[in-house]
């Protein structure tokens, strides 16, 4: 009998950069499908435009640069990047806003920045905060979700969605199926208590926004994924969620016309679920130590609470993780682990 | 002093080699806040050469009277002086421009450009080339200030010069060129924020073109000598 022998390293499966984030990209399809399915297929147009938009930049930036293109449009993490973007943008965005959303993303975001690794602020938020800001109007044009109204206007087909996107192709105009989002009918609200808000406003559905559930508990099942493939570990995620749940709950008015929302409200409407399992769990941009990811996650909470409740804009993902991008380096500061084999702090 | 230096590199030094905005990075608050468009950029640029001129001057003329320990405090009241004096004049020529820039004109005593050309430069060299320096300076500043608030507003509104009656009188209503018709406005190149990513971006620029000049030069440097080579033979091999 020979007793076969293993050395180190022991690991059977090198977790590559490309393999993580194919993982990414994979969990974001229960997510992707829900939105198809509540707001037909600008989505699905968005995510593919916008893909290939990346892809071009990445290896043109990668040219200019004199690195070999192939080996990084290999990682996906263009692809990464320009998905989340895509699905953070109202289905049927016109297809400039995707062309400069994208470009702010990789060109100056990530590239000017140093590129892949090197990015202090989570790419798909800075672009998504350029457009934000620059075209308000294009931006808060969110379809109304199926089912929500009673008298739906088609929900296109594949190829009137193209054209839809594509506006110079058609002459349909597209806002006129539009809604304001239940984050911000919520904000808007002053007269009626929330009870009443949920009986009569066709935006708010069973635990928060109508069809705006579905979409949380999607990408929450993507996360929940993630969590047991070990792409990220549990602590930015659940801190921001759990922080975010007691900002609520501290404000909580028991559903005044003044309230700011319960805890259920706040995490399964708007871009909750796709910030916490997609854009806090982001390795580059984050703190690095599981304690600091701990102190990250909950800051990106609290602000989230604190942006959506008394700032201008509706919803707050985007802005609340760019500013904890901006502390991140000082929470890894303070949270440098013990290294192995050195004494703690109080024994010196 | 005799040994002051000519008024070629001062030119050189003013708007390129040690150019106040690009280089040095100073006066970056009136720099980043109001050059949103070109008429604010422009009116605050002149405004800003008007006062670096006159400081220059009164610090040159002073310099052997003031003690080395108080100049720092007569420099800062003399820039305050001339900065009352343009806000004033301002107020009396250009009212409507002087309320869009507001604080930012009485904000010119604390440019540090100023200050730092009246203790670096007016306060150790003769009447006129201090002059020249503080108007050369303030050029340079202003050209940046102009090209930046040029960048934002076409990035920003797709047109040019707008509102130039402002400084220029009613003449100059129409001086507006809308470069791309039915733009839908890209607002974050007016906001701060713009400003930051604009003036990063004409850095980024003076550095290359600084980069190429040098390896134009070393590549000149080297070039071999064509013609019969001698070999040394005298001192050390490396």
């Amino acid at each position: 009998m020979s007793l076969h022998q293993v050395t180190s390293p022991h690991l059977t499966r090198a977790g590559d950069t490309g393999s993580v984030m194919r993982h990414v990209l994979l969990a974001t399809l229960p997510g992707i499908a829900t939105l198809t399915y509540l707001f037909g297929w600008g989505t699905v147009i968005n995510i593919l435009w916008a893909c290939l938009l990346a892809a071009a930049m990445e290896a043109g930036v990668m040219h200019l640069r004199g690195r070999p293109a192939m080996f990084y449009l290999k990682d996906c993490s263009a692809m990464v990047t320009a998905v989340l973007l895509a699905i953070a943008l109202p289905p049927y965005a016109p297809w400039w806003l995707l062309v400069v959303g994208v470009g702010f993303s990789i060109l100056v975001a990530k590239h000017l920045y140093g590129g892949m690794g090197y990015n202090p602020f989570n790419p798909a938020m800075v672009g998504y905060v350029v457009l934000l800001i620059s075209f308000p109007v294009e931006m808060t044009q969110w379809a109304a979700p199926i089912g929500s109204v009673a008298d739906q206007p088609d929900t296109l087909g594949p190829l009137s969605a193209l054209l839809a996107n594509f506006s110079f192709l058609s002459s349909e105009p597209v806002d006129a199926f539009t809604m304001a989002t239940p984050l911000e009918v919520f904000k808007q609200n002053n007269a009626l208590m929330t009870e009443e808000l949920w009986a009569n406003v066709p935006q708010f559905g069973w635990l928060g926004g109508y069809g705006w559930e579905w979409v949380n508990m999607a990408f929450l099942l993507g996360g929940v994924y993630l969590l047991r493939k070990r792409i990220f570990t549990w602590h930015a995620p659940l801190a921001m969620l759990a922080s975010l749940g007691v900002m609520a709950l501290l404000f909580y008015d028991g559903g005044s016309s003044q309230s700011l929302g319960s805890p259920f409200f706040h995490w399964f409407s708007g871009a909750t679920m796709l910030g916490a399992f997609f854009i806090v769990t982001d390795p580059v941009s984050s703190a690095v130590s599981n304690k600091g990811r701990l102190y990250y996650g909950a800051g990106v909470g609290v602000l989230v609470f604190l942006i959506r409740s008394f700032g201008n804009y509706p919803d707050a993902i985007a802005f609340a993780v760019l500013l904890m991008n901006f502390a991140a380096p000082l929470i890894d500061h303070y949270t440098l682990p013990r290294t192995y084999g050195h004494a703690r702090e109080s024994e010196r | 002093m005799s040994n002051s230096p000519g008024y070629a590199e001062l030119s050189v030094n003013g708007l390129w080699k040690n150019n106040a905005a690009l280089v040095q990075l100073l006066g970056l608050c009136p720099l980043l806040a109001v050059s949103g468009t070109v008429v604010n950029a422009l009116g605050l640029g002149l405004a800003t050469i008007f006062v670096l001129i006159c400081s220059n001057t009164a610090v040159s003329l002073i310099r052997n009277v003031v003690a080395d320990a108080v100049r720092l405090p007569a420099f800062v009241m003399i820039i305050a002086s001339f900065t009352t004096c343009i806000s004033l004049l301002m107020q009396a020529y250009a009212y409507e421009l002087y309320q869009i820039l507001g604080i930012f004109i009485p904000l010119i005593v604390t440019n540090c450009a100023i200050l730092g050309r009246a203790d670096a430069f007016a306060s150790k060299n003769p009447l006129l080339p201090s002059m020249y320096d503080g108007f050369i300076m303030g050029l340079g500043f202003a050209l940046v200030l102009v090209l930046l608030g040029a960048m934002r507003e076409l990035a920003g509104t797709g047109a040019l010069f707008a509102d130039m009656h402002l400084l220029f009188g009613a003449g100059a209503e129409h001086w507006k060129v809308t470069v791309f018709a039915d733009y839908p406005g890209f607002i974050v190149a007016v906001v701060p924020p713009g400003a930051f990513l604009f003036a990063g971006l004409l850095i980024a620029l003076k550095n290359i073109i600084d980069a190429r000049i040098k390896a134009r030069e070393e590549a000149r440097k080297t070039k071999p000598v064509s013609g019969s080579k001698r070999v040394r033979v005298t001192g050390t091999i490396r």
